[in-house]
């Protein structure tokens, strides 16, 4: 068995004396969709934070394996080189570029895979138009993925809520990434927008997608994880298959409180 | 249409700003003389200006409301009459024709004098549009700006005063100065917020000019470096007038190289890249977007355009002091890429035309001139933030390649 | 040593002054979080409402504890009422907005009322009555440090202890304090906001009138564009003792003066804005959370 594409040993990050992440440890595996789960404030949005780059890790590992390339130390390193490394991801409450267009959105996405500077800009030479074609093409190749191929030229902000996060979605998409973080696709979603995201995310994860997400709609998670890690006071405190989470009583106990033992 | 509860709140308003106004504006006192002047016929304009503005002012907010509302009830993008016109080649071309015919042939129209007016409001369209790169397109509030443009300036004064360095090889040399400057100042400087960012950029700007006008062994001080010349054309000795006439072509296609240049830079993968910064930062870099990078690339640009103008204000002006780059400078600019819409290329020309040349022919206007800059970026922030003109995003269209799929 | 002691004096004069001029700045940024850059403008407008007031009276022969008196009450109450003005007009209406909107909108406003008072009254330098008289008992102090120094100074440290009091102990004092900490909460739990906004502009509007009236009689001479130079320093001032911190506007303050006071006297004046500004850059850039202020961390 090959090794898992994210690694995190030991992560830990306090601030200003208060532990928010304790000694974590948490892999992704090539293909799999894995979930973080616990209650609100376990630290989950931190973890995505100190994986990617926004936060430092005050202590501990993160180690990105790109298949059939040898693995990079991601602490220390920008959030913009995270992005470049191969790992994208969305945000809990959507950050879009609100003024921009739906398309040009997903465009800012390739940003990182394309080359082009000053002088390209300013004397669009061949190799620039091709690029700029090659981005407009991609871009609208994932928007058709998203299904919002039709509002390609809107604005962000006139788009519905759902449409916003799956073109949350797509723009990370954009950057190539081996490893997906989505931070609470599902939040603030009707029934009927839930599953239509189901349904895309296992798409993605046919095409050899792996993805590592956090959400506290249940039904997903279930529906979708492979393996689900369940956090609470910034530690781990299970790690299984959703069968196994399920029937966990720590992570019912961390959930439901003292009460339910009784 | 106007109820009588709007009419008093107008009276009391008014009221208010009578009293507001009534140690400066009625009172002044000549210590020397022992005298007191009452003015009171400035009380009374302001009860009936602010009367009527108040009333046009609640007039203006409720008709914008509404319209808001409209439009997001409707979900359209309103696009003006202008924008639509440039987006179209069967208007574009025409117009674009006519506006050329009419700067070509502007110098054999007008008087030296007028030339020369034209000339400086065409400066401040480069000006302008340097600094919309910055200000508009990225979102980095620089009040520092006029420091560049002091730097071009500068550049040709001091290097024709000591080496002799003609007009044509300082242009770039300036350029490259001011770009350097932009990148040396921008590197500590662009990590900071927007709002400490301004300061920054603000003290900079003030600080060179205080070194400018303190460091007299490099500067001359405050008495400047004069005799600076013209630029000259292949050799030929130019009459004053001609020489007026010859700086303002050179502007003319300085203007259309500007936007031919800033236009391509805006719809570009960098011109992106920089909207997507001032939209939000954060997310930016999440997509893999090197933020201080992107940040410098435009501060630098910025000032590139500004080192340029420097160096052909020298050359017009033939004198330069330090008085000439004060914080003043900079919010002029500034007011002209606010009023014009900020990112808008067509917005920031027109904002330079009518804040530079419209104080020039109402003279009567022209003591009132920084009064109304100030009145203007405050009014645009409140009732129209857009601008004059706003700007429009690019649509892209994809069509897919068929002689590709071979 | 006589020298050391003078400009120890007269940077604690200055100090003064700034942490006056400072304190509007920091309590406005606590509250909303915007950079006043008319504040300058409304210390200045506080000078010359004094000079007019005071001179009109002076012409008219009133005593002069009636001039002082006056004079500092009609500078407090025009000056807190342009405050209260320029919030409602040009801040206001752009709660909501980008960042950098109502930034923008103070720097226009700075821009109208200098040429304001530019063309209501003059260009020129106006030179400001005597308010202060020298004391006999200063008399063999008077080499070293001056009496409007030390009017300066006590009448500023009333000022701060008054507004320490007000902030600490009164209705408005809380709501200003619950306000600056979380806005929308306070909104919640019943603190009407706007209200609270409105006394932070007029508090720190009157603080800058006393300020302005103060350094107008000791310098003696009063301009359109002292606003300027001053809200700067000021800004600088509320920056290094840490924006948003009452305490730090106050140490800040004196810590620029005597900064000022001896590198101009001990190396050069030519450069005297230069130490100010070239102080303001080096906070930013290595210490933006200044000497008592928190840093804040990023929410994602």
């Amino acid at each position: 068995m090959t090794a898992p594409i994210l690694q995190v040993k030991n992560l830990g990050m306090s601030f200003g004396g208060i532990r928010a992440l304790d000694e974590l440890d948490l892999e992704v595996n090539s293909g799999e969709i894995v979930a973080l789960i616990g209650p609100n404030g376990a630290g989950k949005t931190t973890f995505f934070n100190c994986v990617t780059g926004i936060y430092q890790p005050t202590q501990g590992d993160v180690m990105l394996n790109p298949p059939s390339r040898s693995s990079i130390r991601l602490n220390n390193l920008k959030p913009n080189q995270v992005a470049e490394k191969g790992m994208a991801r969305t945000f809990q409450n959507i950050r879009l570029f609100q003024n921009m267009t739906v398309l040009e959105n997903v465009m800012i996405g390739r940003h990182c895979r394309t080359k082009s500077f000053i002088l390209g800009a300013i004397l669009r030479n061949k190799a620039t138009r091709e690029e700029e074609y090659q981005t407009i093409e991609k871009s609208y190749h994932i928007l058709q993925k998203m299904g919002l191929e039709k509002q390609a030229n809107d604005l962000a902000s006139n788009l519905s809520y759902g449409a916003q996060r799956r073109l949350e979605i797509g723009r990370a998409l954009a950057t190539e990434p081996f490893l997906l973080l989505l931070d609470e696709p599902a939040a603030g979603m009707n029934p009927q927008e839930t599953a239509e995201l189901i349904e895309l995310i296992n798409k993605l994860q046919q095409e050899g997608q792996s993805i590592l997400l956090i959400e506290h709609d249940m039904k997903l998670v279930m529906e979708l994880s492979h393996r689900i890690y369940v956090m609470d006071y910034g530690r781990r405190i299970a790690v299984g298959t959703p069968e196994q989470i399920r029937n966990n009583p720590v992570v019912i106990k961390a959930y439901l409180g003292e009460a339910a033992d009784a | 249409m106007f109820s009588l509860k709007e009419t008093k709140r107008s009276a009391l308003i008014s009221l208010w700003f009578m009293f507001l106004t009534f140690p400066v504006l009625v009172i002044k006192v000549d210590a020397i003389e022992q005298t007191v002047y009452w003015r009171w016929e400035n009380m009374l304009y302001i009860g009936l200006g602010s009367f009527i503005l108040s009333i046009f002012g609640k007039i203006f907010f409720e008709r914008q409301k509404s319209r808001r509302e409209r439009q997001i009830a409707e979900k359209i993008e309103k696009h003006s009459l202008i924008q639509r016109a440039l987006r179209d080649p069967k208007y574009l071309y025409p117009l674009g024709a006519a506006f050329f015919l009419f700067a070509v042939t502007y110098p054999y129209l007008f008087s030296t004098y007028q030339i020369n007016v034209m000339t400086t409001a065409l400066m401040y369209v480069v000006l302008g549009l340097g600094l919309n790169i910055v200000v508009g397109v990225a979102g980095l509030l620089d009040l520092g700006y006029v420091a560049f443009y002091l730097v071009g300036a500068y550049s040709y004064g001091l290097l024709n005063m000591h080496f002799g360095l003609g007009f044509w090889t300082v242009l770039p040399i300036g350029a490259l100065l001011a770009a350097l400057l932009g990148i040396l100042l921008g590197f500590p400087v662009l990590r900071l917020r927007g709002d400490y960012l301004a300061i920054v950029t603000l003290a900079f700007g003030e600080i060179i000019r205080l070194i400018m006008e303190n460091w007299n062994d490099f500067s001359q001080g405050p008495s400047g470096i004069s005799n600076i010349p013209r630029p000259g054309l292949l050799g030929f000795d130019l009459t004053l007038d001609q020489a007026i006439t010859y700086l303002y072509y050179l502007m003319i296609v300085m203007v259309l190289v500007t936007i031919f240049v800033v236009n391509r830079l805006q719809n570009s993968r960098l011109g992106r890249a920089w909207v997507a910064l001032r939209e939000d930062e954060i997310a930016c870099q999440a997509m893999g977007i090197d933020k201080t990078k992107t940040k410098l690339t435009a501060f630098a640009l910025g000032a590139t355009w500004a080192g340029m103008v420097g160096v052909i204000f020298a050359a017009k002006t033939t004198f330069i002091n330090p008085a000439s780059f004060t914080f003043l400078e900079s919010a002029i600019i500034l007011a002209i890429v606010v009023l014009g819409g900020m990112g808008s290329i067509l917005g920031v020309i027109l904002g330079a035309v009518i804040l530079i040349l419209l104080p020039e022919y109402l003279r009567a206007l022209s003591d009132y001139r920084m009064l109304a800059f100030g009145a203007i970026m405050v009014s645009m922030m409140v009732f129209r933030p857009q601008g004059l003109i706003s700007n429009v995003r690019r649509h892209y269209h994809y069509r897919p390649k068929k002689e590709q799929q071979k | 040593m006589d020298y050391f002691v003078e400009l120890f004096f007269s940077g604690l004069t200055r100090g003064s002054i700034y942490a006056l001029i400072a304190l509007g700045y920091t309590m406005v940024y606590g509250i909303i979080g915007l950079i006043n850059f008319a504040h300058g403008e409304i210390y200045m407008i506080g000078a010359f409402t004094s000079f007019i007031v005071a001179t009109v009276l002076s012409i008219y022969g009133f005593p002069l504890l009636a001039i002082v008196v006056l004079a500092g009450f009609a500078a407090i109450i025009w000056s807190s009422a342009y405050g209260y003005t320029v919030e409602k007009l040009a801040y206001k209406p752009l709660r909501h907005a980008p960042r950098l909107s109502p930034l923008i909108s103070a720097i226009g406003m700075s821009i109208f009322l200098q040429n304001y008072i530019l063309l209501a009254q003059t260009s020129d330098f106006l030179a400001f009555p005597e308010l202060i008289p020298d004391l006999d008992f200063m008399e063999p102090y008077a080499h070293v440090v001056g009496t409007t120094d030390l009017v300066i100074l006590a009448t500023t440290a009333i000022s701060m202890l008054a507004l320490t009091l007000l902030i600490k102990f009164t209705r408005i004092g809380k709501a200003m304090r619950a306000t600056s900490q979380d806005r929308t909460m306070a909104m919640l739990v019943g603190i009407n906001v706007d209200r609270v906004i409105s006394m932070t502009f007029i508090i720190g509007s009157a603080l800058a009138a006393i300020g302005g009236m103060l350094i107008a009689s000791h310098i003696g001479q009063i301009n359109f564009m002292i606003g300027f130079i001053a809200g700067i320093k000021a800004f600088t001032a509320a920056v290094l003792g840490g924006i948003g911190s009452i305490p730090g506007a106050v140490l800040g303050g004196f810590v620029l003066g005597l900064t000022e006071s001896f590198a101009t006297g001990y190396v050069s004046s030519d450069y005297e804005d230069v130490f100010a500004f070239g102080l303001l850059v080096l906070i930013l850039l290595f210490k933006p959370s200044g000497l008592l202020g928190k840093a804040d961390i990023q929410k994602v």
